[in-house]
């Protein structure tokens, strides 16, 4: 290693020359970006094309005709169909349930692993198995475990044969219980990452004024901790409102399936083939997670700087 | 530490013992898929569900092999059955099916590890360059590329698809193990480089510094400083964007119809001469899962800094 060091230093210093490090640097990020423009930005750009006119990808294309263009009206049609904003708020009760009940549980789950004990490292590790597992796997798992003739759930709550994924009035349900069950977890870990991060000497300070456990929790807890909650928040909102698997696992495409809206987007697009509709609408989506995104991105810089 | 031992009072306990109850109701949805899968066929669609029965593994052979039921009034000889295999043997019996070849299982299997690790391993090399890139030099306009970068992976995957499906038929890429990986490789290189960029801003300049005062070229100062020093992180990034492509749907669901398949996009449709076969489905997850959750143990250090895309430095 020495020797080699010596031949080197023998060698003219490279490091001045800025042009070389500029081209380094050319070549380390250009291949990434490259990457992305193609397997993204590019089909981003073609299906906002598509969004403004009729077309099925089924037919040939057909210049003119197939895809036709007919300015904004896929938009007016969506904006103006009842449908589509039964399918928001459905999809808008699905998240706030989920979300907020990710966030409860999760967040109380934390604050009990705060005891110290032997095994809560195994108990941790047990509890965060289902977020890292194949959603729509999680959503096949609970298919099974809710089935109405031979499935666990109804009979260890003693529900008799309650049909989760089939009946209409109650399959949201179900999907939203397989989620809190996936993602409470996630939750989990980030608010004990927060967690432990409180400074011990605030807990002491606050013992010598003899504040009361509920004035600490709300005083010191709650917010050392929110950054970090608002991360798990946005983020399980953004995924929440684009849950595709989870439903797919458990009831389907169905006429009898939640009405989410990326449901519609997988129904308009590969199975009734409007493409051009169905862009539309993945348009209208894309919107909204990119809103989503760029506060999540502000919580995470923040967080970054603090940490 | 002396002082907490002492106010242990019964409060301790109570939480422990709550803990402990959340985890066993936490497990009941994975005991209830690995218990199915030892079920012997008859229990399976028993209700009320059998906890306690004679497991069996007719479900895994199931999920491995394509099956034809026995035609009616045909009736097998005593010398014949006595020369089956034992798997054989146990479908015969279970659901009077007779073994026509092996299944799509391994297969699909293979599809998932031979796309996954290949989309993981192009996935590092580029995030760790990227990684590196953004880390060490001013690149104008550096947040706007990370934010662009990051949301690229926020996309909802139904609205890109259709056009990466368009330009996939266009190039002959649809259904192909290469169209598959360039599409993961894409949605998760994003990811990586966030947290790698995390992990090479921790570690100091001055050992590179040192490194070009000796003549080391950039590249050399990367390959010989750089990366020796960050395989911890990019050994736990990489297990991270194995995990996503493993379990990914959404995409192979929608391109692939066969030869690129994986294992979710196929899992969920076990539908057998005989019905949808739970108890096959049931063996097919547990077989399935078992990686990712291996790997989850392994990774359960690296766990909160990879979900909060390298925020958190712990």
């Amino acid at each position: 290693m020495n020797n080699e060091r010596k031949a080197k230093a023998a060698k003219p210093a490279k490091l001045a020359n800025p042009m070389r490090e500029i081209n380094f640097v050319r070549i380390c990020i250009m291949p990434t970006i490259i990457l992305l423009i193609l397997i993204n930005i590019v089909p981003l750009l073609s299906s906002l094309r598509y969004s403004f006119t009729e077309y099925t990808a089924r037919k040939l294309t057909v210049p003119g005709e197939n895809p036709e263009f007919i300015g904004n009206a896929n938009y007016i049609d969506l904006l103006t169909d009842p449908a589509v904003w039964n399918r928001f708020a459905t999809t808008a009760k699905y998240v706030v349930l989920s979300v907020s009940g990710e966030m409860i549980l999760g967040f109380s789950f934390a604050l009990l692993l705060q005891t110290k004990f032997k095994g809560r490292g195994i108990l941790q590790t047990l509890l965060v198995l289902p977020m890292t597992m194949s959603p729509v796997i999680v959503g096949l798992m609970w298919k099974l475990f809710l089935d109405p003739n031979w499935g666990m759930f109804n009979f260890l709550l003693g529900l008799g044969r309650i049909d989760w994924a089939s009946d209409p009035a109650i399959n949201l349900y179900a999907i939203v219980m397989a989620d809190i069950w996936m993602w409470t977890p996630f939750v989990m870990l980030l608010s004990l990452a927060g967690l432990s991060a409180v400074p011990q000497s605030l807990y002491e300070a606050a013992e010598v004024d003899r504040a009361s456990g509920w004035f600490k929790f709300t005083r010191i807890t709650l917010p050392m901790v929110s950054p970090l909650l608002m991360i798990a928040l946005i983020f399980r909102v953004m995924e929440a409102f684009k849950v595709f698997d989870v439903p797919m696992g458990i009831t389907g495409t169905g006429s009898t399936a939640p009405q989410l809206i990326s449901m519609k987007l997988y129904i308009d697009t590969f199975l009734t083939w409007k493409t051009g509709y169905g862009t539309a609408l993945g348009y209208i989506v894309l919107l909204i997670v990119i809103a989503i995104t760029s506060i999540f991105v502000k919580y995470l810089n923040k967080a970054k700087q603090e940490g | 530490m002396a002082e907490t031992r002492e106010i242990k009072g019964w409060k301790h306990y109570v939480k422990i013992a709550v803990l402990l109850a959340i985890t066993v109701i936490w497990m009941i949805p994975l005991f209830y898929i690995v218990n199915t899968s030892f079920r012997p066929w008859k229990d399976i669609k028993e209700y009320p569900p059998k906890l306690v029965y004679e497991p069996s593994i007719g479900s895994y052979i199931r999920i491995f092999t394509a099956r034809s039921v026995l035609p009616a009034g045909v009736e097998l000889e005593e010398s014949e059955i006595e020369e089956m295999s034992w798997y054989e043997k146990i479908v015969l019996f279970d659901t009077n099916e007779l073994i026509t070849r092996v299944g799509d299982l391994p297969r699909r299997y293979i599809n998932s590890l031979i796309i996954s690790v290949s989309a993981t391993i192009l996935t590092i090399i580029l995030g760790t360059l990227t990684a590196y890139g953004f880390s060490r030099f001013k690149v104008p306009g550096e947040g706007n590329w990370l934010f662009f970068i990051l949301s690229t992976r926020m996309l909802p995957p139904v609205v890109v698809v259709i056009p990466i499906f368009l330009m996939y038929r266009t190039i002959g890429l649809n259904d192909s193990h290469l169209g598959i990986i360039l599409l993961y490789t894409a949605f998760n290189v994003s990811f990586a480089v966030w947290v790698l960029k995390g992990f090479i801003d921790e570690i100091p300049r001055e050992y590179e510094e040192a490194a070009m005062v000796d003549g080391y070229t950039r590249w050399e100062v990367f390959r010989k400083v750089v990366l020796p020093q960050s395989v911890t992180g990019i050994a736990a990034t990489a297990v991270f964007v194995f995990i996503f492509c493993w379990n990914e749907y959404a995409f192979s669901f929608l391109l692939t119809r066969n030869t690129a398949q994986t294992v979710p996009a196929w899992l969920p449709y076990q539908t057998g001469v005989l019905g949808y076969d739970w108890g096959a489905a049931a063996a097919g997850s547990v077989l399935f899962l078992l990686p990712a959750m291996i790997l989850t143990i392994l990774l359960r250090k690296h766990l909160v800094r990879g979900i909060s895309f390298g925020a958190i430095r712990k």
